[in-house]
């Protein structure tokens, strides 16, 4: 075990790092993670997914973290010491890492929440890596360079396009679970690629993006009428089928076509944050500068999303930031920032906009931006777009599949209905012209 | 034919139709969660009255969802039925309002067609309705005829179940009449449904009752139409709706003798998760209750030799409890019974039994504690009363002298307490958002058609308890429903629920992780640990041994008479024979008029001129003299605000709503825009009355009441014509302190703003409501940018202007906070003077509003202390590194409060957290661990809509009684 030099907390050493520790993490977004897993392998840390979901995860939430603490702290924490009790790995040789983002919402505190759960269930010698780039708490033996944050930041694309991809697929697809192969294949040489050192260069990120809309292009598919639902929500329960009930599966399984935007917006969002910010409240301009430039990286990032999907007219490609910027002017300010703030109804008037009329909001239960961004908007978007149709969700570890899938077919039925209204008001309007 | 199914939580529907869809057959009945055998025997049923065919099956309803799916019979969601069913029966109905047993729809068709259900936090249905009657022990029909006859309404918070019962509990023991109190029931519902699903739209046109409460509850539908103001019609058939829409919407042909061939092969998938077992075997159970059965207390016989006996009374919140001992602490007799709703008659039954049948007892003393302490106490000239804390503690410390830990779990209550050398060190007492105690086993028992001892025997041998997490009452609900979805047998429930009041006390009220945190000898008590399952999965939980009384449910009365054995009490004063003869005891409901608070008043008057008051925040009613406020910081700081009156400017009038950070930021606000010529008015104090003005624009129900208020009091303001303009800034930031991590106002707080401007566009039409981001916590840039945002609305108002004007508001907002810090060091030495016990009630800035705090202030005054807030102290201390991310201003003022508190001894902390704020999940165990670190008593009160100022006294009394004061 490696000596402390931090009194407050256990710190992640350079010794440590050397050591090759194991470094764990949460899972949230599968694709995307087992990318990130790769690039941070690839740089010297010995990144290891989580994956394991069983009910004693949820078990060790409960006991270690307040009861009233929103469900994701309780499910990665849940899923943290799951993991250390688990006994595969040396609990004197293993680190844990989880993200601060440093926002005003209760997020950020969970590294403490997690540090006190380590605390109460023995685990006091785990340190516990802060991934941030606020600068709020540093571990000596970590270092965000920009090599990392590239690779990083690759794969979040990659996993953002094959999400798109899969999602834009599956439900049409004549030969049941192609694209999930394909997403399984590609996800799978792009590991080899990043474990090999490459593929996280724009240059590589471009190839291999042109050549997996390539690839998804190919699958046959069969593209009928079906009701589209579109997913938001607090980042977590949004991707985490642990968090969300498999949220995704059970849409598919109800015949829908499912759209989940990417990671990438909330990317742009939380760096666009700072700008906004220094617009709204004064700011130094060297900050200024930095930001911009930050964004403008990012901005790069997603016109090379945009233009690989273009390329093939049956996709359609993720909306810009930009554009839902602009699109959620009117219903809330740009300085609601905290959680997935603006973004979070943003993504729901673009989802609605552009033919996505059927949403599930999912939030953990009481979710405090989500008071505001979530159910706080729904009704001004009602307002705004009388067709959509939009149910929000709160999840919780006491919360009963029975209850939300109930509500979600609900809002399923109304869709179905419409769906089926237009389907016959087309084919009226067809007859007529015949005649 | 046609088929259609509606499977709920509590019953089963079922209708038949010809083929020109005529109803020709309809059933409805309880399924007592024996969803497949009814669903089977209903259509076995109808295969023996019309033959074997083929007909257009489809099942609806919540708990119908699994089966239908895993049996291949078509599945059509239940709202959505309902409304293919209004379409056919009643196509002129503008509005469908539907109350099940476990969910409440309202369905919105005129007008672009909306459907809303209650969400997952909502009680207020059938099954709530089921329960309060039980908790009047009366049925549900009676309850209905009683509501007829009532004669005023009380308020009961209509959010959740376990909520509503907290409020009806203690208007029933402050003697409140039934009749009234059912009246409050049937508006609880009400309020639920209109003002937690409409969310804004108006309920008006042709309105549609649908659903079993309604229709079989007249004064319900009453209490709809007279809080609607219209009358709606409970159509016939109105139980059917969904069975019919079923019926109608199906497509597909089934066989259905096949169907039900289907569904007699589904057992479910037992897909739920399970715990272990409790009991392994007979053999294990035998030594189990060999061992417990050595847990006796002393008993001695009463007879004429026997000298002064002493006797204890728990009149508790669903029981009564009587315990008579002896000189040497043996206990003569006992009586334990249900209460029904009022204590009084069977404390004087339990007294004249007594009387009757041992005509020379000699009473030394009489000692009540429990909910009913104060009201037994003066209707029967009792002598001590004392905190039920202290009784069960005093109990369980003869029981066992070397105790370390004390676990008691009631029919509402759970009360835990560490003790160090005899002493209590640490209060663990329930929430009403965790119930989770004896009554909530109660309560699904007989849901599930069993006695709760047959029910929890059930579980004994239970081979897979349901694992069905923690929470409180009305997840429990939907948790049950799952199990029951995926095949979970009763007995599996039972054990199940069991388990759940276990982790419920030692993870969600005491929050141990480590059974070692208990310590060593640790009694168990209560009613509930009577009960063999909950005994057993406690063991099994902490993995120790634990004593269990065999008194167990009585060690309050038990303790209350040991307490007054302990004072040596000559004679007791209690009502002798002949006065129990001649008792009376009349019930009168009064409006205080002594203040601006108008509290309703429940008084009660006994034979001799005895009187008890309840509904009270303060003692004037009682004492008729007026409180003394001068150490209360709380009524200060309102004075203080007040100062701050509201004035006319030629360049219009700005309207405030006084809630939130205002209660900070206003005299910054006020003094800006006066500098800059305008008028400033303030929205009115916070009422019941307000706040109900805003409650149908509310989104989303699990928000906390603080932020909740904030439409009322816009609603006001928009109804003063002198007013033009609201202003309500959204601020991401707050005034940074220096102490923390960060300075961020709570997301809340934040960005209510935006919510009001969403949700309230009608009401503020005709207003300009302001409410811009802006950040006062960088004073060099504010100037600028606010005059940019004054620019949007204003014409004219200069950069110079505002600067000026900001240079004196911030010198305003620092004056506020000095002269608040200022009376906290007068209020701290005069209370020193006089060696008083100094309280800081800790929470935020706007829980000094009197709808929030609901007098908390005045009553913790009342125990002769001195009452600080956070902020007045909270400068005293260096900055120092919390064991939270230390990143929201007024939450950072709390951690410092608490590190100051712990270098002074005559200081002790209690905080005040709203419902529902997530914030505090996180500042709560941080003040604790801050609080312990200095040997300090965490206590806690929550407070929301309506507080239940009894727990909220019990939680003070056994402060002050476990530090001595």
């Amino acid at each position: 075990m490696a000596k402390n030099k931090n009194p407050d907390r256990v710190e992640f050493t350079k010794e440590m790092k050397k050591q090759g520790y194991n470094i764990l993490v949460p899972m949230m977004a599968p694709i995307h993670f087992k990318m990130i897993e790769k690039a941070f392998r690839e740089n010297g840390y010995h990144l290891v997914l989580l994956y394991n979901s069983s009910r004693a995860v949820v078990e060790e939430g409960l006991k270690y973290v307040h009861n009233d603490t929103c469900y994701p702290a309780l499910l990665v924490i849940g899923q943290m010491i799951d993991a250390l009790n688990s006994g595969d790995y040396d609990v004197n040789r293993t680190a844990l890492m989880i993200t601060q983002t440093g926002g005003g919402c209760r997020a950020s505190n969970y590294i403490h929440l997690l540090r006190k759960a380590l605390k109460k269930a023995g685990y006091e010698q785990v340190p516990v890596i802060s991934l941030n780039i606020s600068g709020l708490e540093r571990s000596e033996g970590f270092k965000l360079t920009p090599k990392i944050g590239i690779s990083f930041m690759a794969g979040i694309v990659y996993g953002d396009v094959l999400m798109l991809l899969h999602n834009q697929t599956r439900s049409y697809e004549i030969n049941p679970g192609e694209s999930a192969a394909l997403v399984e294949t590609w996800t799978d040489k792009i590991v080899a690629q990043l474990s090999g050192g490459k593929g996280w260069r724009m240059k590589d990120v471009k190839a291999n993006l042109a050549a997996i809309t390539a690839d998804f292009a190919k699958i046959p598919v069969k593209r009928t009428p079906k009701v589209k639902v579109g997913v938001v929500g607090e980042i977590y329960v949004k991707y985490s089928s642990l968090g969300n009930n498999n949220l995704e599966d059970f849409l598919i399984a109800e015949n829908c076509e499912v759209c989940v935007p990417g990671i990438m917006g909330f990317a742009l969002f939380k760096v666009d944050n700072r700008l906004e910010d220094i617009k709204l409240y004064g700011g130094k301009y060297a900050k200024k500068v930095i930001v911009t430039f930050l964004m403008d990286y990012l901005t790069k990032l997603e016109d090379v999303i945009v233009e690989a999907v273009e390329k093939h007219p049956q996709f359609m490609p993720p909306a810009r930031y930009s554009h839902i910027k602009k699109l959620v002017d009117g219903f809330i300010g740009y300085g609601n920032k905290m959680g997935e703030g603006w973004l979070l109804t943003a993504e729901m008037v673009e989802l609605v906009d552009s033919g996505f009329e059927n949403i599930v909001c999912t939030q953990p239960f009481g979710c405090l931006p989500n008071h505001i961004c979530a159910k706080g908007m729904i009704g001004k978007i009602r307002d705004s777009y009388q067709n959509s149709n939009i149910v929000p969700i709160d999840y919780d570890p006491s919360a009963s599949p029975v209850n939300q899938e109930n509500r979600i077919k609900l809002m399923l039925a109304v869709a179905k209905e419409r769906l089926n209204e237009r389907e016959e008001q087309k084919q009226r309007e067809k007859d007529a012209a015949l005649v | 034919m046609r088929i259609g199914l509606d499977v709920g939580s509590t019953t089963i529907k079922c209708v038949v139709m010809d083929d020109n869809e005529n109803i020709i057959f309809k059933s409805y009945e309880r399924h007592y969660s024996h969803i497949v055998e009814s669903a089977h025997k209903v259509l076995g049923g109808i295969v023996e009255k019309f033959g074997d065919c083929e007909a257009f099956l489809s099942i609806s309803g919540s708990a119908g969802m699994g089966m239908a799916q895993k049996c291949r019979i078509p599945f059509v969601q239940e709202v959505f039925a309902t409304r293919v069913a209004a379409g056919k029966y009643t196509p002129d109905a503008d509005v469908i309002i539907e109350l099940g047993g476990e969910d409440a729809k309202i369905i919105f068709l005129s007008n672009g067609m909306e459907v809303r259900m209650n969400g997952s936090c909502a009680g207020g249905t059938g099954a709530f309705i089921d329960q309060m009657a039980a908790l009047l022990d009366v049925s549900v029909e009676e309850l209905d005829e009683l509501a007829a006859t009532s004669e005023k309404v009380y308020t009961v918070a209509s959010r959740c179940g376990v909520f509503a019962k907290t409020d009806i509990q203690p208007l029933l023991n402050q003697g409140a009449q039934k009749r009234d109190i059912a009246a409050s029931i049937f508006y609880a519902v009400v309020n639920q449904t209109v003002g937690g699903l409409a969310q804004g739209r108006p309920i008006k046109g042709n309105i549609v009752y649908l659903g079993g409460p309604i229709t079989f509850l007249p004064q319900l539908k009453k209490a709809f139409d007279k809080t609607l103001g219209l009358e709606g019609v409970c159509p016939e058939n109105s139980l059917y709706f969904v069975a019919c829409g079923a019926a109608l919407y199906s497509d597909e042909k089934l066989l259905l003798s096949d169907a039900a061939d289907r569904l007699s092969k589904y057992d479910g998938d037992a897909g739920f998760s399970f715990n272990e077992p409790l009991f392994k075997d007979r053999e294990e159970y035998d030594s189990f209750i060999k061992r417990h059965d050595k847990n006796k207390v002393e008993r001695g016989e009463i007879n004429d030799s026997t000298g002064a006996v002493h006797i204890g009374v728990d009149a508790g919140s669903t029981t009564v409890k009587c315990a008579v001992i002896d000189e040497g602490g043996r206990l003569l007799l006992s009586s334990y019974q249900s209460n029904s709703g009022n204590p009084v008659p069977q404390v004087k039954a339990f007294l004249q039994n007594l009387y009757s049948e041992h005509p020379g007892v000699e009473i030394a003393s009489v000692t009540t504690t429990g909910y009913g302490e104060d009201i037994i106490k003066k209707a029967f000239h009792a002598d001590f009363g004392i905190v039920e804390t202290v009784a069960h503690f005093t109990a369980a410390k003869k029981f066992m002298p070397d105790v370390d830990f004390v676990i008691d779990i009631g029919g509402q209550d759970m009360k835990c307490f560490q003790i160090k050398d005899g002493i209590i060190t640490n209060i663990f007492l329930n929430e009403a958002c965790s119930s989770g105690c004896g009554s909530f086993l109660q309560t699904f028992a007989e849901a599930l058609g069993h006695n709760v001892e047959d029910f929890s025997e059930m579980g004994l041998f239970a081979p897979a308890p349901v694992e069905l997490g923690s929470r409180c009452t009305v997840f429990m609900n939907s948790s049950i429903k799952q199990a029951q979805k995926d095949g979970a047998t009763p007995d599996n429930i039972s054990a199940g629920l069991s388990i759940s009041v276990v982790k419920n006390a030692l993870y969600k009220v005491i929050r141990a992780q480590d059974p070692h945190m208990l310590g060593r000898h640790i009694v168990v008590q209560g009613g509930t640990f009577l009960n063999k399952a909950v005994l057993r999965a406690f063991e099994k939980e902490l993995d120790a041994q634990v004593a269990a009384p065999d008194i167990a449910g009585l060690m309050g009365a038990y303790g209350a008479a040991l307490y007054g054995m302990s004072k040596s009490p000559s004679e007791s004063g209690v009502a002798d024979k002949e006065s129990l003869d001649n008792f009376t005891h009349d019930v009168k409901s009064v409006r205080c008029s002594g203040c601006e608070n108008n509290c309703r008043l429940t008084v009660n008057t006994f034979s001799g001129g005895g009187k008890f008051i309840s509904g009270n925040r303060c003692e004037r009613p009682v004492t008729s003299k007026k409180t003394d406020e001068s150490l209360n910081i709380y009524s200060f700081k309102r004075s203080l605000l007040a100062d701050y009156k509201s004035c006319k400017g030629p360049r219009g009038t700005i309207g405030i709503p006084m809630g939130l950070n205002f209660y900070e930021t206003y005299p910054f606000w006020h003094t800006l825009f006066t500098k800059l010529g305008f008028g400033v008015v303030r929205s009115p104090r916070s009422d019941r009355k307000l706040y109900l003005e805003g409650q149908s624009t509310i989104p989303s129900d699990t928000v906390c009441f603080p932020a909740k208020l904030l439409h009322g009091h816009v609603a006001e303001l928009c109804k003063m014509d002198e007013v033009d303009t609201i202003f309500y800034p959204c601020m991401t930031y707050n005034i940074d302190e220096g102490k923390g991590d960060n300075h961020y106002n709570c997301p809340v707080v934040a960005y209510y703003p935006e919510v009001i401007a969403a949700s309230m566009k009608e009401v503020l039409s005709g207003k300009v409501f302001i409410y811009d981001y802006v950040g006062i916590d960088k004073k060099r840039y504010f100037p600028r940018k606010f005059t940019d945002i004054l620019a949007k609305y204003y014409d004219g108002i200069t950069y110079k202007e505002v600067k000026a004007a900001a240079r004196e508001a911030y010198a305003e907002y620092d004056r506020f906070l000095e002269r608040i810090r200022e009376k906290g060091t007068e209020i701290i030495s005069e209370a020193r003077k006089k060696n008083m016990l100094i309280i800081v009630l800790a929470g935020r800035p706007y829980h000094i509003d009197e709808e929030v705090c609901h007098g908390i202030d005045t009553l913790v005054a009342g125990f002769n202390t001195a009452v600080i807030s956070e902020d007045a102290i909270s400068h005293l201390t260096k900055k120092f590194k919390a064991g939270v991310l230390n990143q929201w201003t007024y939450h950072t003022r709390l951690y410092c409060a608490a590190k100051y508190v712990c270098t002074q001894p005559d200081m002790q902390i209690v905080q005040l957290v709203s419902f529902g704020c997530g914030v505090d999940a996180v500042t709560t165990d941080e003040v604790r661990s801050i609080l312990e670190s200095g040997e300090k008593i965490y206590t806690q009160v929550k407070i929301d809509e309506i507080t239940n100022l009894g727990a909220v006294k019990i939680r003070l009394r056994s402060l002050l009684a476990a530090i001595g004061y």
